[in-house]
């Protein structure tokens, strides 16, 4: 099975006060670690798995800057045989935009499935990848969170709200974007990245792609960000650890629960 | 001009709360734009509308096909984007749920219009729509326009950001379309919903939900508040970080993924409070919320709020049980 997988490098911001920058239209990234997209980490484990138990080729994309080879050498590590990296040449992109990058770049290529994240932790869009599948004409199917490969088709589990969950046939050639949770990621060191270095990493610029400037035109604009507005909120309480725990236990009293 | 188009959707014949909920923005904005408000319900029968679901647009398209029992996303592109085409909607709306996510860039690649997803507000300046959504987890919002909506634009809606309307009083035109002639063949086959929700507890049913969050930080630790649990006859729940690495089985997951849940007392250990999750606690009497990050999002909906390492605090109101 020939796979592609996207992958994208976002900045670490678990437990990290973000700061607005000058613009007020986007965050001051110095200082901050990057990290694979949590959701593409997956992406990446499912098509490996999908190529140690059927066989095939897995080729890791991304679109970004020389620094976001980082998280293509962990795919490669991963597992996957090779990657591309489509360099933005200093361009703002948005989702469709980098949609179309991908497609030109992989066309003509082996194609039986395209994985994407569900979306990126950073701007949260979730419309690379059906976006990609369309402008492609693949079948595609959203927050995927269990494939099962069958002959000319993938049975898939779609995750959908209340913890129910919808079991679909997909014909392929398919794109499919991946929840969290669908496999364990598998662990890779240092030594493991250093030794992936060796399997081709492909650059091609976006402005190589044969894309007009109309293709390349964003269709949305952030105008301003800001931190969350500060509502209500808890009545903070305060003390030892055991006058905590006496303090919550007169609550659940109260509240009605025989504790 | 101005006018609104709503994708209503639909599961198992019974309407989505989601749906209700854009509705009811929708016609806030189709009053303020004086456009005209269109619901599109594609269905096998659409007999599962509410009675008065008529009155919520000035004209209801109802398209019924064997293939729309359950969502076929081939056909019901193929039927919204021709709708799109013919009546050039101001404004598309729809959920930003598993099916919407499929549905919403699709459309947008099919019929040129921009996108915004995920969307918590819609704003109107003048009769340019705005957006309010999320980044980086709900860490910051942005306000954002569209460059070109001369000819419309499309928006997904979070679940859970608007209210539903009592009513709506408009005059809800029926327009009836049976089998649609020429449907392209599907690209998927819907088999069978499955409940991944049944198993050995029901944390929909607790008086007490000890709830843990990332912040347990390994499986070999869920024992020790599995104990605390025992000791205050609650049940153990969890969010979506713990179901993801394996830690618990996914019937212990609150939030919108997860299950809905309504205890006397929502204690949550070491949750941040990712909006996903939050939204599950809405039906909770009281949240009690440890963290050791003062600044959990947790803390913005907690009744109670404790900083304090979750641990620390267990082993505190185990030690104050025992007494």
């Amino acid at each position: 099975m020939d796979i592609i997988v996207c992958v994208k490098r976002v900045p670490f911001t678990q437990e990290v006060d973000l700061e607005i920058d000058k613009s007020g239209k986007s965050i001051v990234t110095d200082g901050l670690a990057y990290v694979i997209n949590d959701w593409d980490g997956y992406a990446v484990e499912e098509a490996i798995l999908l190529k140690e138990r059927i066989g095939g080729n897995v080729i890791a994309v991304t679109v970004g800057s020389e620094d976001d080879e980082e998280v293509l050498r962990r795919a490669l590590a991963m597992g996957a045989d090779r990657a591309i990296r489509i360099d933005t040449c200093g361009r703002s992109l948005d989702g469709l935009v980098v949609a179309k990058a991908v497609a030109a770049a992989i066309k003509g290529f082996p194609l039986d499935l395209v994985l994407t994240g569900v979306q990126a932790d950073d701007d949260n869009q979730a419309v690379v990848g059906i976006m990609l599948a369309e402008i492609m004409g693949l079948s595609h199917a959203a927050v995927v969170r269990g494939i099962e490969p069958e002959e000319g088709s993938l049975k898939v589990r779609v995750e959908l709200e209340g913890g129910i969950d919808e079991i679909r046939q997909v014909k392929l050639p398919a794109l499919l974007t991946i929840q969290s949770g669908i496999n364990e990621p598998r662990y890779v060191s240092v030594m493991g990245i250093r030794k992936a270095a060796k399997k081709e990493l492909k650059v091609i610029g976006i402005d190589e792609l044969g894309l007009s400037e109309a293709d390349l035109a964003l269709a949305t604009e952030i105008e301003e960000v800001y931190l969350p507005p500060e509502t209500g909120g808890a009545e903070m309480l305060s003390g030892d650890p055991s006058k905590l725990a006496r303090a919550v236990i007169e609550i659940m009293r109260r509240k009605g629960v025989a504790v | 001009m101005g006018d609104i188009l709503v994708f209503v959707e639909h599961r198992s014949v019974s309407l989505r709360e989601v749906s209700l909920q854009i509705i009811s923005k929708a016609d806030e904005l189709a009053t303020k734009l004086a456009g005209r408000l269109t619901a599109v319900v594609l269905a096998a029968k659409a007999d599962f509308l509410p009675s008065d679901f008529s009155s919520r647009a000035d004209r209801l398209i109802v398209v019924e096909d064997e293939r729309f029992s359950d969502f076929d996303f081939t056909a019901a592109a193929e039927v919204i984007s021709k709708i799109i085409k013919e009546q050039s909607p101001h404004l598309v709306m729809m959920g930003h749920t598993p099916w919407g996510m499929d549905l919403g860039p699709a459309l947008s690649v099919r019929t040129g219009l921009p996108l915004s997803t995920d969307c918590v507000d819609i704003t109107l300046d003048g009769t340019r729509v705005k957006t309010v959504r999320q980044l980086y987890g709900g860490k910051l919002f942005a306000r954002v326009s569209f460059r070109d909506d001369s000819k419309g634009c499309i928006i997904t809606v979070r679940p859970g950001s608007f209210p539903v309307a009592a009513s709506c009083g408009r005059k809800g035109e029926l327009v009836r379309i049976e089998n649609p002639a020429n449907l392209p063949a599907s690209s998927s086959r819907f088999i069978e919903y499955l409940d991944t929700g049944a198993g050995e507890i029901d944390i929909t049913q607790a008086e007490l939900l000890v709830s843990i969050g990332r912040g347990v930080g390994e499986k070999e630790r869920i024992e020790e508040i599995r104990e605390l649990a025992g000791l205050l006859g609650g049940v153990v729940s969890c969010s979506r970080p713990v179901v993801d690495r394996g830690w618990l089985p996914k019937y212990h997951q609150v939030g919108t993924s997860g299950k809905s849940v309504k205890p006397k007392v929502y204690l949550a250990l070491g949750i941040s409070g990712a909006f996903q999750h939050v939204a599950g606690i809405a039906g909770a009497g009281t949240v009690i919320a440890v963290n050791k990050d003062k600044k959990a999002p947790i803390f913005r909906v907690a009744d109670y709020g404790v900083v304090e390492d979750l641990f620390a605090f267990s082993d505190a109101l185990k030690e104050e049980l025992g007494k």
